[in-house]
C-alpha cells in the first residue's frame, strides 16, 4: 500500500457540489431571448409574425362573437334571413345552427323521436370512454360492447317496446358518422392484424399470396371508387330479390378499405420485434398463437400506436366519403341544411360547426394515444 | 479473449452415472444455408447429467449446432434424436422436446412489456397449464437461486445486463427442463458481470443438470466440463476431457485456436 497523494487526499476531502446553472440560461425571460430574439433576424419574424396572428385573431373574434347574428325571426319555411344578409362578410349567421342544428345532427330521422340518436350518441361515447381505460381491458368489456351495441340497434330501428319503426333511409347525422366510424375500426382492425400476420407466413404462400393481393388490390383504388362498386356494382351480382342495405354495403367497403391501410401499419410495428423474441419464445415451447399473442403483438401494437391513430383519425374522416352514394352522415346533412333558399350561402358557419365536431372527435383520439403511450411506457424506461 | 475468470472453485465433480443414458444426440448432421455448409457430419452423444462445453472460432458451427437440438435451426441431413424423440417435421415432437429443453440466448431475449416475474411464470402457465399463484412461487424460487428475489416486480430494462442474463436462466429453468442449452452466455455482457452469471452456471452444473454451453470462457470450461468440443468450420475436430484438451491437444487447429484466446 502505497500513501494517497496529496492531490488525492484533496479530492476526496471536498465532494463535488452541484451549482446552480447562472441567471441568464433559466427562466422565461431566457427562454425569449433564445428562441424568439436571439438575433434581428429572428426578432424580425417574431414581431411579423405576431403581427399576423394578433390581427387574424382579432378579424375572427369581430366575425365569430362580436358582429355575430345570433337569432333571426321566423321559423321553418317563414324564416327571416335579411338581417343575415345585411351582416354578410361583417358577421358570422349562427342563426343557422340554431334552426338547423337538429338536421344536421341527426337528419332526417322523425323529430319527435329525436332523443333516440341523441341518446345513441351519448351511449357512443360512453363506450369509447370506458374502452379507453385500461382498467375495463378485460373480457367483460366484450360484454358490455354486445349489449350496447344492442341497445343502439333497438333504439335506432324500434319497432319494439313501444318506440315507432324507423326504416334505415330516415337515418342521418352524426349516428352516421359515428356508426361507420365505430363498426369500420372494430372490425378492421381485427382484420388488419390477420391480414399482416398472414403477410409474414413464408412457410404458406398461398396465405401470404393472398393477404399481399388483397392489401395491394384494394389500396390500389380510391375509396370513393369502392364506395360506388359497393353502391351500384355490387347490388347487380346478388340474386333477384336479395337485398343488402346500402349502409351496409357502405360499411363493408370502409372496413375492408381501411383493414388494407391498417395491416401494413401492423405490419411495420411487426418486423421492428426482434428476431430474439420469436426464438425466446419458441425455445419456451409456446404455440404460434401464444406466442403471437402474448409476445409479438403486445410490442408490435405499441410501437405502432401513432401510425395506427394516424389511420384510424384518417379513417373517421373518411366516413364522409359516404355523402357520394347519398347516405346522410355528419358532412352531408350539413351540406343539405344550406339548400333552402332562405339559408343559402351560409356554408361557411355550417362546415365550421360540423368542422368542431370531426376535431373534438379526432382531437380526443389523439390526446388519448399519446396518454397511452406514456402510460405504457411507464415503468419500463430506465 | 485473453484473461481467463477465476471461479474460485475447483473442478465440480462429474455427476455422469456410469451407465448414464445418451439424452442428446447427433449422428452426422450436414446442415446448409443456401450454398454454405454450415456443419458437416457432425457427430456427439450427451449423456445425462452430462456437461459439455463447445468452444471454436467464430463461424465454425457451433451456435448452430445447439440451434439445431431445439429445431430454431432445421438439419437437413443425419438425425438428432433428444431424450428419445427424434427431431422431424412433425410440430408435436418439436413442441414436446422444446418443453424438455431450456435455452439461454447470447442477448438474453427477454419480454420487455413483462415484468421479471411475469417473464418466468409465463411459459409453465400456458404450456405447462399450472395455475398461477404455483407458477410464481415457483419462479420466486429460481430468481432466488439465481439471486435476484428482489427485482421480480421490475422490467427487464431496469436491469443490468448480468442480471438479465441471470434472470433468463431462471425463465427457462421455471419450465423444469432435463436439458439446458446455453449460447455464448457471456458473450454480450459487461467483463465486470461475467462472473456472476458463470457463478449461477457452476452452481446448476453441481446440481446435475445436463448441459450443453457454447462460451469462450475457459475456466468455465476447466472448472464444470465433462468433456470439452472443438469445432471449426462445421466439423468436430476434437473432443475430450479438459484437462487433455488444453495441456495435450492433438490437432494442429485446436493448438492454434487455444493459443489465440488464451494469449501470450
Amino acid at each position: 500500500m502505497t500513501p494517497p497523494s496529496a492531490e488525492a487526499a484533496t479530492l476526496g476531502a471536498a465532494p463535488a457540489i452541484d451549482r446552480r446553472p447562472p441567471s441568464f440560461a433559466v427562466g422565461p425571460i431566457a427562454w425569449l431571448r433564445a428562441n424568439l430574439f436571439s438575433s434581428w433576424l429572428s426578432t424580425a419574424v417574431t414581431l411579423a409574425l405576431a403581427y399576423v396572428l394578433v390581427s387574424w385573431t382579432l378579424s375572427f373574434v369581430n366575425w365569430a362573437v362580436v358582429n355575430a347574428i345570433w337569432d333571426v325571426p321566423g321559423t321553418g319555411q317563414q324564416v327571416d334571413t335579411s338581417a343575415c344578409r345585411a351582416a354578410r362578410g361583417e358577421g358570422a349567421c349562427w342563426a343557422l345552427i340554431g334552426e338547423k342544428y337538429r338536421f344536421i345532427l341527426f337528419g332526417l330521422y322523425p323529430f319527435d323521436e329525436q332523443w333516440r340518436p341523441a341518446l345513441v350518441v351519448v351511449i357512443f361515447v360512453g363506450l369509447y370512454a370506458i374502452s379507453a381505460m385500461r382498467r375495463f381491458w378485460r373480457k367483460e368489456l366484450a360484454i358490455i360492447w354486445l349489449a350496447a351495441l344492442s341497445v343502439i340497434g333497438v333504439l335506432m330501428w324500434g319497432g319494439i317496446f313501444g318506440l315507432p319503426f324507423v326504416e334505415q333511409e330516415r337515418w342521418g347525422g352524426l349516428v352516421i358518422t359515428l356508426i361507420l366510424a365505430t363498426f369500420g375500426i372494430a372490425f378492421a382492425f381485427p382484420l388488419s392484424i390477420l391480414v399482416a400476420l398472414g403477410r409474414r407466413q413464408t412457410s404458406m404462400p398461398a396465405v401470404k399470396a393472398l393477404c399481399v393481393v388483397y392489401i395491394e388490390l384494394i389500396r390500389g383504388v380510391p375509396l370513393i371508387s369502392l364506395l360506388f362498386m359497393a353502391s351500384v356494382m355490387f347490388p347487380l351480382f346478388l340474386p333477384e330479390g336479395m337485398n343488402i342495405d346500402k349502409l351496409l354495403r357502405a360499411q363493408i367497403a370502409i372496413i375492408l378499405f381501411a383493414a388494407a391501410y391498417l395491416a401494413e401499419v401492423v405490419r411495420g410495428g411487426l418486423q421492428a420485434i426482434p428476431k430474439g423474441q420469436y426464438e425466446a419464445a419458441d425455445a419456451l415451447g409456446l404455440t404460434y398463437w401464444q406466442k403471437t399473442g402474448l409476445i409479438i403483438l403486445p410490442q408490435a401494437l405499441k410501437i405502432s400506436i401513432p401510425p395506427l391513430v394516424n389511420t384510424f383519425i384518417g379513417m373517421f374522416k373518411d366516413t364522409s366519403l359516404v355523402l357520394i352514394i347519398g347516405i346522410f352522415d355528419l358532412l352531408n346533412t350539413a351540406k343539405t341544411s344550406i339548400i333552402e333558399p332562405a339559408w343559402q350561402g351560409f356554408g361557411v358557419e355550417a362546415y365550421l360547426f360540423v368542422a368542431a365536431i370531426y376535431f373534438v372527435f379526432c382531437f380526443a383520439m389523439s390526446k388519448y394515444s399519446q396518454d397511452l403511450e406514456r402510460e405504457l411506457d411507464k415503468g419500463r424506461r430506465r | 479473449m485473453a484473461e481467463v475468470v477465476e471461479l474460485g472453485k475447483a473442478q465440480v465433480r462429474s455427476a455422469v452415472q456410469p451407465d448414464a443414458q445418451p439424452m442428446i444426440e447427433l449422428r452426422k448432421v450436414n446442415k446448409w444455408f443456401g450454398a454454405l455448409h454450415v456443419l458437416r457430419d457432425v457427430s456427439l452423444t450427451v449423456r445425462e447429467r452430462e456437461r459439455v462445453v463447445v468452444c471454436g472460432p467464430s463461424g465454425s458451427g457451433k451456435s448452430t449446432m445447439i440451434r439445431c437440438i431445439n429445431r430454431l435451426e432445421t438439419h437437413q441431413e443425419g438425425e438428432i434424436i433428444v431424450d428419445g424423440i427424434e427431431l422431424t417435421d412433425d410440430l408435436r415432437n418439436i413442441d414436446a422436446i422444446r418443453r424438455e429443453v431450456g435455452m439461454v440466448f447470447q442477448s438474453f431475449n427477454l419480454f420487455p412489456h413483462l415484468t421479471i416475474l411475469e417473464n418466468c411464470t409465463l411459459a409453465p402457465i400456458w404450456v405447462r397449464k399450472m395455475p398461477k399463484k404455483e407458477a410464481e412461487e415457483l419462479a420466486m424460487e429460481f430468481l432466488t437461486r439465481v439471486r435476484i428475489p428482489e427485482q421480480a416486480k421490475k422490467y427487464p430494462g431496469q436491469l443490468s445486463g448480468g442480471q438479465q442474463q441471470r434472470v433468463a436462466i431462471a425463465r427457462a429453468l421455471c419450465m423444469r427442463p432435463k436439458i439446458m442449452l446455453f449460447d455464448e452466455p457471456t458473450s454480450a455482457l459487461d467483463p465486470e458481470m461475467i462472473k456472476e452469471v458463470l457463478d449461477v452456471m457452476v452452481e446448476l452444473a453441481e446440481s446435475g443438470m445436463t448441459m450443453v454451453v457454447v462460451t469462450h470462457e475457459m475456466g468455465f470450461a476447466r472448472t464444470v466440463a465433462d468433456r470439452v468440443v472443438f469445432m471449426d468450420r462445421g466439423e468436430v475436430v476434437e473432443v475430450g476431457p479438459p484437462k487433455e484438451f488444453f495441456s495435450n491437444p492433438r490437432s494442429e487447429r485446436l493448438r492454434t485456436f487455444l493459443s489465440q484466446i488464451l494469449g501470450h
